[in-house]
């Protein structure tokens, strides 16, 4: 007895959706950056749950390199918002609206 | 080793001298200017000489053509290419030994003048260029040397650029000679299109082969021939000043005096009268344009010759004169007697450029006073100018023995042939010029002096350098005349000279000119007469003492014809009023209306338009990364909607 698609669909479309909610309501940089992650691992579950249904393990190998990418993406991520912070003492992005007329 | 195989050094030796002094040499190196200014004439003078000697000599004077460059575009075949024929060879002698001189007289005339250098190579340029249109071989030689001529005219008009006037008139010559260039080219452009060459000797071969061809219908109810000849006509009109694109000639005195006689008086301005003798059997086989061209010669004589009478200026009477005498020219041209328009030209330009290089000398002592009422009593003063200015004076005048006489009163013999009503108006101009030229005298020469007491204590004769040229000039002016046709003789050693340039058409051979002797007693006294009455009537009116009182009275007794005469016809106003304003109105037109509204203006409502568009635009850009979040997945939701229904 293996659990439906239909269930880890659900899940990952409710976590796609709690990530999109939150990069667009907070306004800590960190917080919108973790909302972005949620949305990521969300994608990488649909992947996950379709490799295991077509037997197929190709999908388990995009999440492998999407999760290394994301790693590394945390990482610069992390690293421009400590030199924001250092700079303007805050990483509220409503505060960070320098790139405009 | 034969002298004519330098005949392009004539030419070549004044534009080297041209380049060197333009170029090279420095303000502060006056002597230098000098021996290069006068040396690559003087030089060019001595080579052509030497061609002369070696083409009078060839027997028969068989033409000499000498290839330059065979310069071969396409069908286009025209060669840069000197010929020397008896035609060439008369402007040949006349343009270097004139030319030399007049450049002799500019060392004393220009000495003080700022701008010496650029003045020498300015004249050495005109050198050059006039040389290459009388040389040249083919139309587009001409042509070439003809532009040339018109842009040294154009610098040496405005040569005090410095001053207001002298660039406006200078513009002005350029302008109205433009107007003639564009004609003239239209004419070489046809006759390329028919005959398929441009050298004279082909079309003229081409034009003899098939006669019936060059009179065949052409364009505007023309044949070829005639269209040619009306284009050829209109250039010459504007180069050599005949009605009604002669306004520019007046003006172009404002140009140094040594220029008005070099090129407003001698050379250039006889470059259409040239043109029109070269290509004489286009001519013949227009009549209707011949007669034309007489008649504008005609009517242009007169027309100058009663302008000249009420002018002050002694350099605009000397100009009118010109004008005048061109008109005789043409007048000669336009009844077919070719060789006596070119006898004309050369004898005018020995006494006009004596003439004008006289009132240089007369100007030069009054410290550039032009105005004839401040002078007088100059005989006294400036012996030797007042010598050499009377015998060209007598000479332009027609008194018999001297240069114009001989060709005035042969002009007017060819005119009477044609018609009684060209001579009557020929007679009427001889008359007037004697007048004008002896009113001119009196003014300047004889009678008290009217200008002011501190020009009266300047008053010198000028140095030899000026006086020994008009001496040479005045030689000439005697001379001159004997080279042509003389009453009464069968001698006319130009005309046997001139002989084959001047295409007899089949036909059309065995006639010569002779008048019987009754008749020729009567053509010659009524021209000597008309001569001797011109010179009374000045003598009574302006002779004497008695200054420019008889102006005033001519002026109170009939004052409307006076004025009218004074203010040149009003030709200037009329033109001022019917091409000038028009014209500038519709520059303005496209200036304030084309340009500035519809042009800019639609580039100002899309600039405009764009600047809105960006001003709009900015609003979404606010900065705000959760704003630019959210566009983002807007698109996105967006582009499902689209993918999935």
């Amino acid at each position: 007895m293996t659990i439906p698609i239909v269930w880890y669909l659900v899940l990952a479309a409710v976590l796609f959706c709690i990530g999109t909610f939150g990069a667009l309501t907070r306004r800590s940089g960190i917080a919108i950056f973790l909302s972005i992650e949620l949305m990521l691992n969300a994608a990488n579950l649909t992947l996950v749950a379709y490799s295991r249904i077509h037997g197929d393990s190709a999908g388990q190998m995009f999440v492998f390199f999407a999760l290394a990418v994301a790693a590394a993406e945390a990482a610069v991520g992390l690293g421009l918002f400590i030199s924001i912070f250092r700079l303007r003492h805050t990483i509220d992005v409503n505060r960070l609206n320098q790139l405009r007329w | 080793m034969s002298a004519l195989d330098y005949l392009w050094l004539v030419p070549a030796l004044p534009f080297l001298g041209a380049a060197v002094n333009g170029l090279l040499v420095r303000n502060r190196h006056k002597s230098l200017a000098t021996a290069i200014g006068v040396g690559a004439p003087g030089l060019s003078l001595l080579v052509a000489l030497a061609c002369l000697a070696e083409f009078l000599a060839r027997p028969g004077h068989a033409p000499f053509e000498q290839l330059l460059y065979p310069w071969t575009a396409g069908a286009l075949s025209i060669d840069v290419a000197f010929l020397l024929d008896p035609l060439s060879a008369v402007m040949l002698f006349v343009v270097t030994f004139v030319g030399f001189v007049i450049h002799v007289y500019s060392v004393g005339y220009m000495a003080h003048e700022e701008g010496y250098r650029r003045f020498f190579a300015y004249m050495n340029l005109f050198m050059g260029a006039m040389l290459l249109l009388v040389l040249g071989s083919n139309f587009l030689v001409m042509f070439v040397g003809w532009e040339g001529v018109g842009l040294c005219s154009y610098l040496l008009i405005g040569f005090y650029f410095d001053q207001d006037f002298p660039p406006q008139a200078g513009r002005k010559a350029f302008i109205v000679n433009r107007i003639g260039d564009f004609a003239f080219l239209l004419g070489v452009f046809a006759i390329f299109a028919q005959f398929g060459t441009l050298s004279f000797k082909g079309v003229n071969t081409a034009i003899l082969e098939d006669i019936g061809a060059a009179q065949a219908p052409f364009v505007l109810g023309l044949s070829v021939a005639s269209f040619i000849a009306l284009c050829l006509f209109v250039g010459a009109m504007g180069k050599s000043a005949q009605i009604p694109l002669y306004v520019w000639l007046p003006d172009a005195m404002a140009g140094p005096t040594p220029v008005s006689a070099l090129i407003h008086a001698a050379t250039m301005v006889t470059a259409g009268v040239y043109m029109v003798a070269r290509t004489n059997l286009i001519y013949q086989l227009a009549p209707s344009v011949s007669m034309f061209v007489a008649v504008i010669g005609a009517a242009t004589a007169i027309f100058a010759a009663t302008i000249g009478i009420a002018q002050n200026d002694i350099k605009k009477v000397l100009a009118y004169s010109t004008v005048s005498q061109l008109g005789y020219m043409f007048l000669a041209a336009g009844v077919g007697a070719y060789v006596l328009a070119i006898f004309h030209l050369a004898t005018h330009a020995f006494f006009k450029a004596l003439l004008f290089l006289g009132s240089g000398s007369v100007i030069h002592a009054m410290g550039g006073e032009q105005d004839m009422r401040k002078m007088g009593s100059l005989r006294k003063h400036l012996p030797w100018t007042y010598r050499t200015f009377l015998i060209g004076t007598l000479a332009i005048s027609g008194v018999p023995f001297l240069a114009g006489f001989f060709s005035k009163d042969a002009i007017l013999g060819a005119a009477f042939e044609k018609s009684p009503v060209l001579w009557i108006i020929g007679i009427a101009t001889a008359a007037l010029t004697a007048c004008y030229m002896l009113r001119l005298l009196c003014l300047t020469f004889l009678g008290k002096f009217r200008g002011t007491h501190e020009q009266q204590h300047h008053l010198h004769e000028s140095p030899a350098v000026i006086v020994v040229p008009l001496v040479i000039l005045a030689t000439g002016a005697v001379f001159a005349g004997y080279a042509g046709k003389i009453p009464f003789t069968h001698f006319d050693w130009l005309g046997g000279f001139l002989a084959s340039v001047i295409v007899v058409l089949p036909g059309h051979e065995g006639h010569v000119a002779h008048h019987e002797i009754g008749l020729e007693v009567m053509l010659v006294g009524a021209s000597v007469l008309a001569a001797v009455a011109g010179l009374l009537l000045a003598w009574r009116l302006w002779g004497g003492y008695r200054g420019t009182s008889s102006d005033e009275a001519l002026a109170r007794r009939l004052p409307r014809a006076y004025r009218l005469v004074e203010n040149k016809y009003f030709v200037d106003e009329i033109y001022d009023r019917f091409v000038v304003r028009p014209l500038r109105g519709f520059a303005r037109f496209c200036w304030k209306v084309i340009d500035s509204v519809i042009i800019d203006g639609g580039l100002h409502v899309l600039a405009f338009l764009t600047e809105l568009a960006g001003d709009l635009g900015r609003f979404t850009t606010t900065g705000n990364v959760r704003q630019y979040a959210l566009y983002f997945f807007t698109g996105v939701l967006v582009l499902f909607w689209w993918m999935i229904f």
